[in-house]
């Protein structure tokens, strides 16, 4: 064996070692995010039910939800008022996991602490990872999947960073990583290694690349979508007058409102769409160079299609009167499922042109 | 942050309701399809044919059928990666249908082995950009009406509008109409004064990139279905030191398109000189290909100068607008075939084709004509051949070859004379042998003559037949070669595709409207309110900069009376509810949320 090859074999273990320390700092972070959410669970929060509470026409009555627009030290600024079109729910957001006590806001910070600690772990078993073999690190299912967990965490702490609210993503963000990168290391893992000639491209890093960050932004829209209908269901419930279990009243509470979380679902489905079209023409571009055809209906190239046409369908139902909210946001799982089939199905079930992908 | 409904959306389904919630002020800020509400009639065609017509393309062209066809689109495409696909793998779809006896004929009869070409799956998509063309034509015209006219004015109550402010100010009002509407232009919105008040719009490229997206869609399939009608696509094999050039009687198989005219071949020819494969040499991926390189000397036209060029997986060689693609590859022992008297009848590089990763491969060796037997009587030579290009050595099972590279080549022929059946009319496979009108030359025990050879080694046939030797291996390549016009409108339309979806997506439809008025006291009272397609959190923060940078000329006076705001409120909204209930079906609050794109 020579010195290089010496080197990357000791720069793919560097990388195990960094996946594995950054699997126990998640472990972490999430036993951190449970006791965010237990503490929290001792405050009263109780907004929604008081929104709901009252009268229905009375809640789209209320006028004008005062928002002060920043101001200038000068000059007085006008205020501006602003005010939800009838037939909304005037609902508040939930006051986040901890529920605004302090011991759960202080686990709630020291869980996006180590958060970030274990996401730089990650991003450094990825780095390390591509350095050993001298390409991108997505050439198989492990690569992919440790890079898909790295980039749905960078997601998630870049919308935290811009101070939007999407702390209540943690806990199921946490838990869903430790699972996918549970099931790399055990079952997925492969050895570093070159690319077979087929995957000699710079489409790869373009490709793939843009591939996975539609995938892992996808998947906050998905968690946001499913959450959205749970929050939906819970806000029907206490408007017809039905009393929720309290446990259930405890985690929903604390949530984000209903149409908050639909928005959020739908910002992000929305903002990702160009770009998972992107994808799909720069694979088609690619397999052109590669295979001599742009389109050979190749079941990758088929669940490709069929995510995005699911995810137009979406968007389209979102304009469409009598399909918005909870249908909408079933198309939108929906949608999901056939990237997470594309994504794992296709690669284990399937076989086809994509399969040198090594499970 | 702002609760949402929709309002363009509720405006749109209330369209034509009197005291709608911003009635014309919400007006054509979309080019959407209305939706027609399932009660209102709508749903019971006339009787007439026309009639029924009519209500079949409105029924076509609307946004829930348009739902539905994508829908559908995307359920139909899922058998065809499920169900081996005669375009994609052939081979596949016959040994399905081998092992399938029962399920094969349903199959068929669903078109289930061509779902992308069949009959339902066409009727599909042809519906659907039936459909996208009934849509996007009148949504085009409304746009360009909208272009062409101007922001409506302000409406009477602009309280009711999404995002409101007001304040009073010395500053006379003809002033402050003037530098809003200047403010409001510099910010690049289309305004223009009306009445007490200005209306300004801005965002119009967001309906714009959503009409470009849609016309692009389609001529992405205009292109992809012209491209299919033109092309051309052949394979050629091509052994080491041998060349090709681009006339339709040098392919080895050959398609075109139903339009395909075959003067349009472009004229060049190109050499093999060299194939180069290597392979993983050790480690659990031993054996995994990583480089093939084919490098060719070629000459565009008849006669045109010589260039040297490669030819990788991802890499074609690209001449005149056709390109060429490296397909496979494989091994061609050369063997000279000598009969009784020694002399040499033929000399070639046979390629094999590869049955399994490490280039085991098998074929066959047939001598058509020059070969007489000992009694000087014609005939003709067969030998299937089996070859690895690395053996794991005698007594070690089958022969199947152990790494793809040539280490350790040995080829393995059994021979036949006879009649080989090539004149027989019938197409041949060149890769087997019909030993149908042959006989097997047999060996000392009375079985079948074979032997594995190593290179140099021959194979002598008994009785002074002749011999059969093994000098050496060359490499194979094979090509596709295929031309496809409309590829440039495919990548135009899809870049447009994507430059419209995100205007589409991205860009906010508003409006806004300064109002100024002198109030009872003298002083000037201005109001100014936003209305978006959707409540966006990003409207109030737009209306408060413009509030702020129109404060600069228009400062707040001190003391204002209390505004009528919550006398009007109440009732205001009551209005509302009742639209919302004369809606006649009832807008589920949380089936109601709005959102950026949502209209
Ligand atoms: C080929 C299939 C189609 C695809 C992939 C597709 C995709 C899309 C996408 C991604 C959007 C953006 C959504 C948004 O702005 O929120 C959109 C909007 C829209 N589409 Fe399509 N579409 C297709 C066919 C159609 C058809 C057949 C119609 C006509 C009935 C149609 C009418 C519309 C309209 C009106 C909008 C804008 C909605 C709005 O402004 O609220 N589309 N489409």
């Amino acid at each position: 064996m020579n010195l290089a090859a010496a080197t990357n074999e000791s720069l793919a273990e560097a990388s195990n070692v960094l996946i594995y320390s950054s699997m126990a700092v998640y472990t972490l972070a999430f036993f951190a995010h449970i006791a965010e959410w237990v503490f929290g669970s001792r405050s009263k929060v109780g907004r929604t039910a008081a929104a709901l509470s009252t009268s229905p026409a009375k809640a789209s009555a209320a006028p004008a939800v005062k928002a002060q627009a920043g101001g200038t030290a000068v000059l007085e600024r006008p205020e501006v008022i602003t005010r939800s079109a009838a037939g909304t729910r005037d609902v508040p957001d939930g006051p986040g996991a901890a529920g605004g006590t302090f011991k759960g806001d202080l686990y709630g910070r020291i869980a996006v602490s180590l958060t970030v600690v274990a996401f730089l772990v990650e991003a450094g078993g990825v780095i390390t990872r591509a350095l050993s073999v001298q390409r991108a690190p997505w050439a198989n299912m492990y690569e992919f999947s440790i890079t898909f967990s790295t980039v749905a965490v960078g997601s998630y702490l870049v919308l935290l960073a811009l101070k939007k609210n999407v702390r209540w993503i943690g806990l199921p963000l946490v838990t869903t990583v430790l699972l996918d990168l549970g099931i790399a290391v055990t079952t997925l893992y492969t050895d570093s290694d070159q690319l077979v000639p087929a995957l000699h491209s710079y489409w790869l890093w373009i490709h793939v690349s843009t591939a996975i960050l539609c995938g892992a932004v996808f998947y906050l829209g998905a968690v946001g979508t499913i959450l959205y209908l749970f929050r939906d269901s819970y806000e029907n419930k206490l408007a017809s007058g039905g009393t929720p279990g309290k446990f259930a009243s405890s985690v929903m509470e604390r949530l984000p409102s209903a149409s908050s979380l639909d928005k959020f679902a739908y910002r992000i489905n929305a903002a990702v769409f160009p770009l998972w079209t992107f994808t799909i023409i720069a694979g088609a571009i690619w397999a052109g160079d590669a295979w001599g055809r742009y389109w050979g209906w190749d079941p990758k190239e088929v669940w490709s299609f069929i995510t995005w046409v699911a995810y137009a369908a979406y968007l389209h139902a979102r304009a469409t009167a009598g399909w918005k909210g909870r249908k909408a946001a079933y198309l939108a799982l929906l949608a999901f499922a056939c990237w997470l089939f594309n994504y794992y199905g296709v690669n284990i079930f399937v076989s086809g042109l994509h399969s040198y992908a090594g499970v | 942050m702002s609760k949402a409904n929709s309002t363009s959306t509720r405006q749109r389904e209330e369209e034509d309701e009197q005291g709608s919630a911003h009635g014309a002020a919400g007006e054509q800020l979309s080019t959407a399809p209305r939706e027609e509400r399932p009660d209102t009639g709508a749903g019971v065609p006339a009787m007439s044919v026309i009639g029924w017509v009519r209500w079949f393309w409105r029924q076509l062209t609307s946004m829930r059928v348009a739902l539905i066809l994508l829908f559908l689109l995307s359920l139909g495409a899922i058998p065809g990666s499920l169900i081996p696909q005669t375009s994609v793998d052939d081979m596949k779809v016959q040994a399905f249908k081998e092992r399938h006896t029962t399920l094969t004929p349903i199959y068929e009869a669903l078109q289930l082995f061509d779902v992308y070409s069949s009959v339902w799956f066409s009727a599909i998509y042809i519906l659907l950009f039936v459909s996208l063309i009934g849509c996007i034509v009148p949504r085009t015209g409304q746009f360009v009406g909208q272009l062409r006219s101007r922001p409506p004015g302000a409406p009477k109550r602009l309280t009711r509008l999404p995002a409101y402010t007001t304040w009073r100010t010395e500053a006379a009002p003809e002033e402050v109409r003037a530098t809003a509407l200047r403010l409001l232009r510099g910010r690049r919105f289309r305004g223009h004064e009306v009445g007490d008040a200005v209306a300004a719009e801005k965002g119009y490229l967001r309906e714009a990139g959503n009409l470009v997206f849609h016309i692009a869609l389609i001529v992405m399939l205009v292109a992809f279905a012209s491209g299919q009608l033109f092309k051309s696509e052949g394979g050629k094999l091509v052994v080491e030191g041998d060349g090709f050039s681009n006339t339709l009687t040098q392919y080895d198989n050959f398609k075109s398109g139903s339009l395909y005219d075959s003067d349009s071949l472009a004229p060049f020819s190109f050499v093999l000189d060299d194939f180069v494969g290597t392979y993983e040499k050790s480690g659990p991926q031993r054996g995994t290909p990583r480089t093939f390189e084919a490098r060719v000397t070629y000459a565009e036209g008849a006669e045109g100068t010589e260039r040297k060029g490669v030819i990788k997986v991802n890499e074609p060689l690209v001449v005149d607008g056709t390109k060429v693609y490296l397909i496979a590859h494989g091994y061609a022992p050369v063997v000279t075939v000598r009969d009784g008297k020694g002399k040499v009848v033929s000399k070639s590089a046979v390629p094999l084709l590869p049955i399994d990763n490490n280039i085991t491969s098998s074929g066959a060796i047939k001598v058509m004509d020059g070969y007489k037997d000992k009694d000087g009587k014609k005939t003709q030579l067969g030998f299937k051949a089996f070859f690895v290009p690395t053996f794991a050595g005698h007594g070690k099972g089958q022969m199947f070859s152990q790494f793809p590279a040539l280490d350790f080549p040995v080829l393995a022929l059994s021979a036949y004379q006879g009649s080989l059946g090539v004149d027989s009319g019938l197409a041949q496979n060149v890769y087997q042998l019909d030993t149908s009108k042959m006989k097997e030359f047999k060996d000392k025990d009375g079985e079948l003559l074979k032997k594995m050879l190593m290179p140099g080694e021959k194979l002598d046939l008994p009785d002074g037949a002749g011999s059969i030797t093994y000098e050496g291996t060359e490499e194979w390549a094979s090509f596709q070669i295929s031309q496809q016009p409309g590829n440039g409108w495919a990548l135009g339309g899809a870049i447009a595709a994507i430059a419209g979806l995100a205007g589409s997506l991205f860009i906010q439809r508003r409006r806004v409207w300064v109002r100024a008025v002198r109030g009872a006291d003298g002083v000037t009272v201005v109001e100014m309110a936003g209305l978006g397609r959707s409540e966006s959190a990003k409207l109030p923060e737009e209306l408060g900069d413009l509030s702020a940078a129109l404060v600069t000329t228009a400062p707040v006076a001190p003391a204002a009376p209390e505004e009528p705001d919550a006398a009007d409120t109440p009732d205001g909204s009551a209005g509302t509810d009742a639209t919302n209930e004369a809606g006649s079906r009832p807008v589920h609050p949380a089936e109601a949320p709005a959102e950026g794109a949502e209209k």
